[in-house]
């Protein structure tokens, strides 16, 4: 084991993972985190906590993950390129490990001309795959990025995402290799709702073995509305959504139950893919829909280990 | 090359309002090229704080001169007389010549009639892209001639990040993905392997973070 996280020992034993995000709020209420919790409780393995997704500012992904761990729920804390130089991202590495967080997702982070502060400076000091591999050179060599060196190392299972659908399409698998090589344990992917082509991905991934160096989580986002759709598939960048499906939304008399439809859907056929050890459910601002899917999907109880 | 753009007339009036004698300077090079700062536009900037001056009533005498380059000071010497002339400089150079400007009047107000953008070349006419940051550790051999450092929104190593798509990148789609150009250039020259290969962090202190920075050609220095 190399952290001993929940997510490790299920990923380990050759259990379909199931994993959702969690989005803090845009204030000092912790009570928001806490009720998301309740809802998330025994319904999956464990759930992300966004650090400042979208470039907006929320409360920390550390004191959330932090009250998740309170609560019984395992996080796995991102952390993102964008707000921290490798100072500050060592240092909350080990302030995270120190508080018993398990498993840490590393991202370059939305670019901060998204959010709500889009004059602020951009910090870029790593990249994603640079901080992988920091993260793993800190827990296994226990080594700080700058080579010096430190006696009581982080234990984090590392995470790292990928989006099978940005460009050049060509690149992505060798991108992921890279990340595997740099030192991620798993993988969560961006919102899969083209399959065709995330098939082909995998097709890649497996062309290459990379399939049993780590550990890949697709993602499945449902969606809430034909417009939400719409909006994903227009105004988010690095998505693909097939016409068809907005079709499906917009036939559809209840748009919130086909977008569940939809995702559980979605989560059976990556089931049935070589390589894919597990879903990653990011219901945005909709995670008292979770419970619901999960157990649509057929992936409820959630194996004690 | 260095490019710029004139500030707003508001802006600059407000610097200048208070001052009767001003020495709008040019410079010759850089900005010369890229529209903002040579003799044309000194011409165009006095026309229109004349006219504001008169509109407001305020007196108003300016002088007019564009020396070669305002970031030597063997060049900014020349304005000798017409510095001593006036109440304060406006200086249509980048910020080096504002800076070197200031420095040898230390008697004397300067103000920038520019905002200096960014160092690059003209796609076009008149339009100027930024191609380089001064990082102070090239890596162009490695990229394709194409610098990420400069145009990547993030300034990433390791390619592209999930955003780009078709080869634009996320934060517009007026924008080239730097990443994406990398690659179809390492593509059609055979060195796509180097794109598998993990590049390790950037060394920013050489970028400005380690301080302002100076470069020194120490057999040329004369003690």
């Amino acid at each position: 084991m190399k952290a001993g996280s929940n997510l490790e020992k299920i990923l380990e034993k050759g259990e379909f993972a199931v994993t959702s995000e969690c989005g803090p709020p845009k204030s000092a209420n912790g009570d928001v985190i806490r009720q998301k919790a309740k809802l998330l409780k025994g319904k999956i393995d464990a759930s992300n906590i966004t650090d400042n997704q979208t470039a907006i500012v929320r409360l920390s992904s550390m004191a959330a993950a932090t009250i998740l761990l309170q609560e019984g729920v395992e996080p796995v804390m991102q952390i993102t390129a964008r707000d921290r130089n490798r100072i500050g991202i060592q240092s909350d590495l080990l302030g995270a490990s120190a508080i018993g967080i398990r498993n840490v997702l590393l991202l370059t982070g939305d670019h901060q001309k998204f959010g709500n502060h889009p004059y602020s400076k951009g910090v870029f000091d790593l990249d994603s795959i640079q901080m992988v591999q920091m993260v793993k050179q800190m827990r296994d060599d226990k080594k700080f990025q700058s080579g010096e060196e430190m006696d009581f190392p982080p234990k984090l299972f590392i995470g790292a995402a990928e989006n099978p659908f940005a460009d050049p399409f060509e690149f992505r698998v060798a991108r992921l290799g890279k990340k595997i090589m740099a030192g991620a344990d798993f993988i969560q992917t961006q919102g899969i709702y083209d399959l065709e082509r995330f098939e082909k991905w995998m097709a890649g991934i497996r062309e290459k073995g990379l399939h049993k160096k780590v550990h890949i989580l697709g993602g499945v986002i449902p969606f809430k509305s034909a417009g939400a759709a719409k909006y994903i598939a227009r105004k988010v960048p690095g998505m693909l959504v097939p016409e068809s499906l907005i079709e499906r939304m917009k036939k559809a008399s209840d748009a919130k139950a086909e977008g569940i439809k939809i995702a559980v859907e979605t989560i059976a056929s990556l089931r049935k893919i070589e390589g894919v050890h597990g879903v990653h459910v990011m219901a945005i601002e909709w995670e008292e829909k979770v419970p619901e899917i999960v157990e649509k999907a057929g992936l409820l109880p959630r194996p004690a280990i | 090359m260095i490019v710029g753009e004139r500030k707003p007339i508001e802006e600059i009036l407000e610097m200048t309002k208070q001052y009767e004698k001003l020495y709008v300077a040019g410079c010759g090079s850089c900005v010369t090229v890229c529209l903002a700062g040579g003799e044309k536009e000194v011409g165009i900037l006095s026309t229109a704080l004349n006219i504001a001056a008169k509109k407001d009533g305020r007196e108003l005498k300016i002088i007019e001169g564009t020396i070669e380059r305002q970031c030597e000071k063997e060049w900014v010497r020349e304005m000798k007389n017409q510095v001593k002339e006036s109440d304060a400089v406006l200086s249509m150079a980048c910020g080096i010549g504002v800076q070197v400007v200031a420095e040898l009047y230390p008697e004397k107000p300067v103000f920038p009639a520019l905002n200096t953008t960014l160092m690059g070349y003209p796609t076009q006419h008149a339009i100027w892209l930024e191609n380089c940051r001064a990082c102070g550790d090239c890596i162009l051999h490695l990229t394709g001639g194409i610098c990420p450092v400069s145009r990547c929104a993030k300034q990433l190593m390791n390619g592209p990040c999930g955003g780009s798509q078709n080869g634009k990148c996320e934060i517009d789609p007026e924008i080239e993905c730097a990443w994406a150009l990398i690659y179809d250039k390492l593509k059609a020259t055979n060195r796509l392997d180097w794109m598998s290969e993990i590049q390790p962090p950037k060394r920013w202190d050489l970028a400005g973070s380690g301080g302002p920075r100076k470069t020194i050609k120490e057999e040329e220095v004369i003690a």
